[in-house]
């Protein structure tokens, strides 16, 4: 199949974008949900 | 939860087989041949951009209106997968212009007001990281956002407009305009697919930002705690 390495390089890009993407949301998330536990225990230690 | 992953699977199934269907369900196209099915992902990362750009806009303008939260946190997960998809149109369309223009890329009025929009975009969220107040935050995004989407119509015209070197549309184009049958279902497809990992996407960063909100509320309770107790150290002193 002639150009089939610049097909399969955008497919990817499809893939690695959304991929990144996600990987980059949940990361921030975690973080997030990490902050506001140890805020939630520093209120109950007052 | 489990309904999250359910369709998460769904989408990624849809994803693969839409990649199947692009590939070897798609007739050949006669000029182009192979080079052409990167149409199959290019043309729905485009249409899902121009949806979450609008998302941004009526979000945009529910906030000017309402001055709740919500609007603003949807504005911003909006943007977010709005760039993100049209950053893969970005990419994508000059892997496919090479082979058959002979050039990567071109300033015509479709591919420049396309870069526009990305910009206009990633303007949109760096905007945010300058300020801190989340009130002034939001009402300065959500007027960008409006006057942003400005760009959205040009870019669906454009090529419609203007001579370009982007094709004239095969969908809702002229008279010589149409696709075949199979193309236009495989096209379905895969614009389901990408519609659903774009509606993941955009739950994901809404769900970010609302904790991001409660994570703010919560730091200034802890700072104001921390105030009152030291006054009343003083006080006692």
């Amino acid at each position: 199949m002639k150009n089939f390495e610049s097909l399969f390089a955008a497919w990817m890009v499809v893939w690695a974008v959304f991929f990144v993407y996600e990987v980059s949301v949940a990361r921030r998330l975690a973080k997030l949900r990490d902050d506001i536990n140890r805020l939630k225990q520093q209120m109950r230690e007052g | 939860m489990k309904g999250r992953v359910t369709f998460a699977l769904i989408a990624s199934a849809l994803m693969v087989f839409g990649g199947y269907a692009a590939l070897y369900i798609a007739p050949d196209e006669k000029t182009m041949h192979a080079i052409q099915r990167i149409f199959y992902f290019h043309v729905p990362n485009g249409i899902c951009s121009f949806i979450a750009f609008f998302i941004v806009f009526i979000a945009n303008f529910a906030y000017l209106a309402t001055r709740r939260p919500k609007w603003d946190w949807l504005g911003v997960a909006g943007a977010e997968v709005g760039v993100a998809c049209s950053t893969i149109v970005l990419i994508t369309g000059p892997i496919w212009a090479h082979p058959v223009w002979g050039i990567w890329w071109t300033w015509d009025a479709r591919l420049t007001s396309t870069f526009v929009l990305w910009l206009l975009y990633t303007a949109y969220l760096l905007l945010r990281g300058f300020l801190d107040d989340p009130q002034r935050k939001a009402m300065f995004s959500a007027v960008f956002g409006i006057f942003a989407f400005l760009d959205v119509p040009l870019v669906y015209f454009s090529n419609r407009l203007w001579r370009t070197q982007h094709p004239q549309p095969v969908i809702l184009g002229g008279a010589n305009s149409g696709l075949d049958p199979t193309m236009g279902k495989v096209l379905l497809l895969c614009w389901v697919a990408v519609a659903c990992i774009m509606a993941i996407a955009i739950a994901d960063r809404y769900r970010l930002e609302r904790l991001r909100y409660e994570y703010e509320e919560l730091r200034f309770e802890v700072e104001s705690r921390g105030t009152d107790a030291r006054t009343q150290v003083e006080e006692r002193r």
